[in-house]
C-alpha cells in the first residue's frame, strides 16, 4: 500500500537480536491466540463473560420454573420487548464509552415520539417527513447536550438531569396531562407487530453471515499485503460458526407457527433486522473509523487524545448526537410496540437502558465495552422482566431485582477496573 | 554549524499576571541531543509545551528549518515532525500497544483502519528499541510495566518519522537497567538525524548523554554549552542561579 520511498527516514536499524513481535498473540496460532485471550480475562477485562453466563442461568431457572417461557410466542415476544432496550443500550454506549452518561435518552425520545404520533394523525404529515422530524428533534438535544458537555464542560450528569425533567415538561405541554395520542402509521406499527416472511429469516441470516465472512476475509487479505500475519483461519470459522448456530436455532424457532392453527403467526419480527443493521454499522464506525477509535481514545485518556491531535470537544459532540438519534429510534420500536404515546413515554426507560449497558460489561468509567455488550445486557434485563411476570411477580420485585443485577454489575465493573489497573503482566 | 532544525527567539509565555517565560531562545540541530536543564519552576515544561502545540506561547518567534511557523494546535506540530513524549506518557490504558502508538495519525485504506500496516511499522519500530518483554502488540498498555510505556511512548515518535523528538524527564521513574537502555535510544535517535532535546534533573544523565546543554533559569535561558567544554558543577551553578551567563556559542 506505502511502497513509497521516505527520503528523510531515520535510519534506525532494526535490532536483529530482539525478536519481532508480529504474529505474537491474537494473530498468533492457536494456542497463542487463546493465551493471549486467557491473559486478557485474567486482567479484568472479561467483557461479557458474566452477563452471557448470567443470561443461561436466568434462561434455565425461568425455563424450569414456568413451561411458557420457552414457547415459540414468548420468545417472539421477549425480541419485541427487548428490542426498544437493547436500541437504547447502543445508543448510551456511544457516551459511555466516552465515560459520560445521558440520562435524557428516554425523555428524549418521549417527546421525539409526542411529536411524531401528533403530527402523523390523520391528516397531518406523511409519516417518512415525520420520521425526519423526531430524528431530528434527537439530533437537536443530543447538540444541545453535547455542546455544553463539550463546549462548556459542565458534567454530562447534571446537564442531562436536567434536560430529564425540562424535556417531561415539555411533553406535558405538546401531549397535556393524561392525554393519550394512537400510534397512527401502518409502517411504523408493522415494525414491531408483523413478521418476515420465513423464507426471508432465513435471507436475513445468509446476509449476516456473508457480511461477517465478507469483512473477516477482506481483513485478511489487507493484512496480508500489508506483510502482518493473519490469525489461523480456524479461528475465524469457529466464531462464524457459533454465530450461524445459534442464529439458525432463533429462526428455525421463531418461523415455528406460534398462533393458532386458523390464523399462523410465524417468522422473524421486522424489529429484529433492523437492529441487527443498527449493531453492525454501529460496530463498524466504533472499530474502524477514526470516530470510533477517538471515542475509546477519549474515554481512556483525554489529555492523551488531545495531545495526539484529537478534536476532542467536536467527537464528544458527536457522540452525544449520534445517542440522542439512536434514542429516538428506540422510541419508535417503543411506541409500535405499545401503540400510542403520551406524556409518561420514555420516562422509566433510561436508567434501564444504562443498566442494559452496564450489565452487559461496558464500563462506566469509560473506554471500555462495545455495541454487542449493550444487546447482551439489554437481553439479561428484558428476560428478567418477562420471566419474573410470567412466574406472576408483582412489577416491585422486577424493579428490585434488574436494580439488584445492575449494582452486582457495576461492582464487576469496579473490581474488574481495580485489577486491570493493579495487575502488570 | 549548520542550521538548526528548531530555533526559538525570545518566546514568551504568561499565566496571568505570573510571566513564566521570559524571552527564551532555544536552539536543537539534528543528529545532535539538547538537554534542557532547570530547577523545579524554571519554565522547562511550559517551553515545551508551546513547541508541542499543547500550550501556545504568547510571543516570539519559532523558526522550523529556517522557516517561521506558527505552532497552535498539537497538530501543527505533528506536521511538522515535533513530537513530544511526555513525563506522565499520555497514553491511553485503554488502547493496545498499536492503536496507542498510531493515535492521531491512523493507516487509513478505503477510509477504515490499515491494522496490519500498522501492526507492521509498530512491530518494526519496537524491533529497532530492542524490546524484548511485550507479549503481544495487542497487548493493552494498562497491562504494561513503567518501562515498556516508555518504550512505547518512544516508538511512538519512530512510527511517526519525527525529526524533533522531545523527551520530558524519561528516565525520572525507571529502574538502573532501564535507564541506560533508554538513554542508549535516545543515542540512536539522534545519531539517525533527529534532533532530540531532552529534559532531565539527572545530571549523570545528561552528561551521559547529551551534546549540547541549555539552562533555564527563572524563565530566561541562562547558558547554552557544549557538554565536552564544561563540568557538572559549573552547569549546577548556572541551574541556581548562582553563576551568570558566559556564553559558549555552540
Amino acid at each position: 500500500m506505502s511502497t513509497e520511498i521516505e527520503q528523510d527516514e531515520p535510519a534506525l536499524e532494526v535490532d536483529a537480536d530482539a525478536p519481532s513481535l508480529l504474529g505474537k498473540g491474537e494473530h498468533g496460532g492457536v494456542r497463542e491466540a487463546v493465551s493471549a485471550y486467557l491473559r486478557r480475562v485474567r486482567g479484568g477485562d472479561m467483557g461479557p463473560l458474566p452477563a452471557v453466563a448470567g443470561l443461561v442461568v436466568l434462561v434455565a431457572i425461568f425455563a424450569a420454573a414456568n413451561p411458557l417461557f420457552l414457547t415459540e410466542r414468548n420468545i417472539a415476544n421477549l425480541f419485541t420487548q427487548a428490542a426498544p432496550l437493547v436500541t437504547l443500550g447502543m445508543a448510551l454506549v456511544f457516551v459511555l464509552l466516552l465515560g459520560e452518561i445521558d440520562l435524557s435518552a428516554g425523555v428524549t425520545f418521549g417527546v421525539a415520539m409526542g411529536v411524531f404520533v401528533k403530527i402523523t394523525q390523520p391528516g397531518g404529515m406523511p409519516w417518512p417527513l415525520a420520521v425526519l422530524v423526531a430524528l431530528g428533534i434527537g439530533v437537536a438535544v443530543g447538540g444541545t447536550i453535547g455542546f455544553f458537555v463539550a463546549k462548556i464542560g459542565v458534567p454530562s450528569f447534571v446537564v442531562s438531569l436536567g434536560l430529564f425533567l425540562g424535556l417531561q415538561g415539555v411533553m406535558l405541554v405538546i401531549i397535556g396531562a393524561g392525554g393519550t395520542y394512537r400510534l397512527i402509521p401502518e409502517p411504523i406499527k408493522a415494525v414491531q407487530n408483523r413478521n418476515l416472511p420465513p423464507w426471508a429469516g432465513w435471507t436475513m441470516l445468509a446476509v449476516v453471515l456473508g457480511i461477517l465472512l465478507a469483512v473477516a476475509l477482506t481483513d485478511r487479505l489487507r493484512r496480508a499485503s500489508s506483510g502482518a500475519p493473519n490469525a489461523p483461519l480456524s479461528i475465524v470459522l469457529a466464531k462464524l460458526g457459533v454465530v450461524a448456530v445459534l442464529g439458525a436455532a432463533l429462526v428455525f424457532y421463531l418461523n415455528q407457527n406460534r398462533g393458532t392453527a386458523v390464523r399462523t403467526l410465524e417468522g422473524v419480527p421486522i424489529v429484529v433486522p433492523v437492529v441487527l443493521a443498527i449493531l453492525m454499522v454501529g460496530t463498524f464506525v466504533l472499530d474502524r473509523t477514526r470516530f470510533g477509535r477517538y471515542i475509546y481514545a477519549i474515554g481512556g485518556n483525554a489529555e492523551a487524545a488531545r495531545r495526539a491531535g484529537v478534536n476532542v470537544p467536536l467527537v464528544k459532540w458527536s457522540a452525544f448526537v449520534v445517542c440522542s438519534m439512536l434514542a429516538v429510534v428506540a422510541g419508535f420500536f417503543f411506541v409500535s410496540r405499545v401503540g400510542s404515546a403520551d406524556a409518561s413515554t420514555g420516562r422509566e426507560i433510561v436508567l434501564s437502558g444504562v443498566a442494559a449497558a452496564v450489565v452487559g460489561g461496558v464500563s462506566l468509567f469509560g473506554g471500555r465495552g462495545r455495541l454487542v455488550h449493550a444487546m447482551i445486557g439489554a437481553t439479561v434485563i428484558a428476560v428478567i422482566t418477562n420471566g419474573l411476570g410470567l412466574l406472576g411477580f408483582s412489577a416491585g420485585a422486577n424493579l428490585a431485582v434488574s436494580g439488584g443485577v445492575l449494582v452486582l454489575a457495576a461492582t464487576v465493573d469496579a473490581l474488574a477496573r481495580k485489577r486491570s489497573g493493579a495487575i502488570g503482566v | 554549524m549548520t542550521q538548526p532544525i528548531v530555533e526559538l527567539q525570545g518566546v514568551t509565555k504568561s499565566f496571568g499576571p505570573v510571566e513564566v517565560l521570559k524571552g527564551v531562545d532555544l536552539v536543537a540541530h539534528a543528529g545532535r541531543v539538547t538537554a534542557l536543564v532547570g530547577d523545579n519552576g524554571a519554565g522547562k515544561s511550559t517551553l515545551i509545551k508551546g513547541l508541542a502545540g499543547v500550550q501556545p506561547y504568547d510571543g516570539g518567534t519559532v523558526l522550523f528549518e529556517g522557516e517561521p511557523v506558527s505552532l497552535h494546535h498539537p497538530r501543527e506540530a505533528s506536521r511538522l515532525g515535533i513530537e513530544v513524549v511526555y513525563q506522565d506518557l499520555a497514553l491511553c490504558d485503554n488502547l493496545d500497544i498499536v492503536q496507542n502508538m498510531f493515535l492521531g495519525r491512523e493507516e487509513l485504506a478505503l477510509g477504515t483502519f490499515d491494522e496490519g500496516q500498522m501492526e507492521a511499522e509498530a512491530a518494526r519500530a519496537l524491533q529497532t528499541l530492542s524490546v524484548r518483554t511485550v507479549k503481544s502488540l495487542r497487548q493493552k498498555v494498562a497491562s504494561l510495566s513503567g518501562g515498556q510505556r516508555q518504550t512505547v511512548a518512544i516508538a511512538r515518535s519512530v512510527v511517526k518519522k519525527a525529526k524533533v523528538v522531545i523527551l520530558d524527564e524519561p528516565t525520572a521513574a525507571l529502574g538502573v537497567a532501564q535507564t541506560a537502555q533508554v538513554l542508549e535510544l535516545v543515542r540512536r535517535l539522534a545519531d539517525s538525524g533527529v534532533a532530540v532535546i531532552i529534559i532531565s534533573h539527572n545530571l549523570q544523565d545528561v552528561f551521559a548523554v547529551a551534546d549540547d546543554i541549555s539552562v533555564l533559569y527563572l524563565g530566561t535561558m541562562t547558558a547554552r554549552l557544549e557538554a565536552k567544554d564544561t563540568s557538572r558543577d559549573d552547569v549546577v551553578g548556572y541551574i541556581t542561579g548562582t553563576k551568570t551567563m558566559t556564553e559558549v556559542e555552540a
